[in-house]
């Protein structure tokens, strides 16, 4: 049987939406996931989901990550997946990591975020967990 | 920057131990070391209260005065928070510590978009006057001090808080309040920035020369190293970064013709504890001694109660831990500890539950009780500077004042602080070091007890605070009343005048005061400055 290779590294696209301004995570995250070979756009703070879209589209990214700290994560993820069904994208992973409740992250998975990362995850398994989602 | 890095040997004993900020610590300390280094009683410490206040800014430390505890509280409506603080003060708390919602960080108002989700949710909701006096409500303001945690719209906040306490019949020169008013350090971490850098300072500017001839009693600007060491700063890191940052703002209103000596007396600062005690504590007292030494010798002040580095010395959130949240009581406890043997002047304790979301009243209530505790019962007031003398002290004390020099004189060789910002090249720098540090926990390099040693499967089932979403309606509708009810000319009149003003480089000060009294909202002030000044361009680190 042959197994397909993927020779091109994981493309993220990382974002902080809304006001939440608390980056220190999404930074360290986005230095663990180029420490293990993959490729970062990193957009920054106080973006809107349209514009997270958009860049995601426009950049072509396997993977979709927001770090979201003020606690505001269900609203915002209920509509990032709703604006990414609008554009019809269904081929980019949607990942989520912060100040995530446990009784949250199967609410998360529901609305079809694919990973959640709270805070202090481990960053190995986190890495590996995201280029398993690629595959 | 958390705990040591302890590096062991064969037999399970430790060979070296490495502080955060780069200090090895020897198995003992004798008076060899205090020669070696050069100590000197008069020059290094000199008596309590003395320059260069390495020991207390008084003589008598807690003697004479208990330090000010200011828990941050703030959530939901103005009068949820109203009702806390109130809890808080009748509980023994000493000063407030008020803590905004994100859109009235951001400088917009509930009914804007982008508040969706966030109206309330982590600090209180403030869109006009009206807010504000409803949340000072009942409070003596004379009496009661107000840290106002507000940065990019500090200037808003602060003529919103002499219009409230003048129409709740107050003097503007008896109230202190002491905005945060910090906008470099928002941009290394913490992330509230809004207008471009050098009107962001500007304004800082403004508020400093405006509490000068106005608000005697305010302190209008506190430099933070917390938010700074929170985002993977090391502690020497932590107080050299801050006192650029102080020297940035007094440089923005030397030039317009004061002198130092006339207001840098009311600057204070925020710090953070967490980590290793004796790195806290040698850190306060070597940055007593640094900032007084950098206003005497870069400002030429001399008044000594102007050379003080006063401030709020608080426990830090990064060194709480999701896991196993009850050990962040202890944790509290041991950095209120390190506090008190620094000689804050005045404190505040994150509470046990805020890895996960703001504190409960129960919560809010133990950190201050941890504080209370300290101060009566285990002998915190007792006598001054405690641990002075100490071969080790003395030593960590004079190798973290040469560290704290040496990683000012790195920035001032990129150009400066605020060159150093503006590239990126700090958050950069500090990005890497807390990489460093979540990677050197996860490889148990570092250790957090319930976290990578003596971890247990099990979570702890803990109450926390719930956001209503009924306090986002209940604000809305307010603000609708306020729009329909308000004299709307008057809004027109004082927010043309601010733009006037903005424009010609004028302090803003008076025509804010004026605009808040007129009941124009804070989005609609800060409306008028993302117009003048246009828009912080985040740099890209990566």
């Amino acid at each position: 049987m042959n197994e397909t290779v993927r020779v091109s590294p994981v493309k993220v696209l990382l974002a902080k939406p809304g006001l939440d301004g608390h980056d220190r995570g999404a930074k360290v995250v986005a230095i663990a996931m180029k420490e293990a070979g993959m490729e970062v756009v990193y957009m920054g703070l106080h973006q809107t989901l349209e514009a997270i879209v958009a860049a995601a589209v426009q950049e072509d990214v396997d993977v979709i990550g927001i770090s979201i700290l003020s606690g505001g994560h269900l609203p915002i993820c209920r509509r990032l997946m709703e604006l990414l069904a609008a554009e019809g994208v269904d081929d980019i992973a949607v990942c989520v990591g912060g100040v995530i409740p446990k009784r949250d992250v199967a609410v998360l998975q529901e609305m079809g975020v694919k990973g959640v990362f709270p805070g202090g995850a481990d960053l190995h398994k986190m890495t590996d967990a995201i280029k398993a989602l690629v595959g | 920057m958390d705990v040591a890095r302890y590096i062991k040997n064969e037999k399970g004993g430790i060979d070296d131990v490495i502080l955060s900020s780069g200090i090895h610590v020897k198995p003992s300390y004798g008076p060899a070391d205090l020669e070696e280094i050069g100590f000197d009683y008069d020059t290094d410490l000199g008596a309590p209260g003395e320059y260069p206040f390495t020991r207390n800014l008084f003589p008598e430390g807690y003697r004479t005065r208990e330090w000010t505890t200011r828990q941050y509280t703030g959530f939901g409506t103005p009068r949820e928070t109203n009702e806390r603080f109130r809890m808080m003060i009748d509980h023994g708390q000493t000063g407030l510590n008020v803590a905004f919602d994100l859109p009235t960080q951001m400088g917009l108002d509930s009914d804007h978009p982008l508040a969706l989700g966030e109206v309330g949710r982590v600090g209180m909701a403030v869109d006009s006057l009206r807010d504000f006096e409803v949340a000072f409500a009942g409070i003596d303001l004379h009496k009661v001090g107000a840290g106002l945690t507000i940065n990019a719209v500090a200037s808003i906040m602060l003529a919103m808080y002499q219009a409230v306490a003048e129409k709740l019949g107050f003097d503007r020169t008896k109230i202190s309040a002491t905005p945060q008013n910090d906008i470099l350090k928002e941009v290394i971490g913490r992330g509230a920035w809004i207008y471009a850098l050098e009107p962001a300072v500007k304004l800082i500017g403004d508020t400093i020369e405006y509490s000068m001839t106005t608000m005697p009693r305010t302190n209008p600007v506190s430099v933070c190293g917390y938010h700074i060491r929170e985002s993977g700063a090391t502690p020497a890191q932590e107080m050299a970064y801050a006192f650029l940052i102080a020297n940035a703002y007094i440089d923005e209103v030397a030039k317009r013709g004061y002198a130092p000596e006339e207001f840098v007396g009311r600057f204070s600062f925020n710090f953070n504890i967490f980590g290793n005690l004796w790195e806290q504590v040698t850190k306060f007292r070597a940055g007593r001694k640094v900032w007084a030494k950098n206003l005497s010798e870069k400002y030429d002040v001399k008044n000594p109660k102007n050379l003080w580095l006063r401030g709020l010395f608080a426990g830090g959130g990064s060194g709480l831990t999701k896991a196993e949240p009850e050990n962040n009581i202890m944790r509290g406890a041991f950095y209120g500890l390190a506090a008190a043997l620094s000689g804050a002047q005045s404190t505040a304790l994150c509470s046990f539950d805020e890895a996960f979301t703001i504190p409960t009243p129960r919560s809010a209530l133990l950190s201050l009780r941890t504080l209370q505790i300290l101060m009566d019962e285990v002998g915190m007031r007792d006598t001054v500077d405690p641990l002075a003398g100490s071969y080790f002290i003395e030593t960590l004390t004079k190798q973290m004042e040469e560290k704290i020099w040496e990683e000012m004189g790195e920035i001032e060789e990129q150009g400066g602080i605020i060159k150093a910002i503006t590239s990126g090249y700090l958050q950069r720098k500090v990005a890497w070091q807390a990489y460093e540090f979540e990677r050197d926990v996860q490889r148990g390099d570092l250790i957090k007890v319930g976290v990578n040693k003596y971890a247990e499967e099990e979570d702890a089932d803990v109450e926390l605070h719930e956001y209503n979403e009924a306090w986002a309606e209940e604000q809305l509708a307010g603000l609708i009343e306020l729009k329909r009810t308000r004299d709307s000319a008057a809004v027109t009149a004082t927010l043309k005048t601010l733009e006037a003003v903005a424009r010609a480089g004028e302090n803003v000060m008076p025509a804010l005061v004026d605009a808040c009294k007129a009941y124009a909202t804070v989005g609609e002030m800060s409306d008028v400055f993302r117009d003048v000044y246009g828009e912080f361009d985040e740099p890209s680190i990566f």
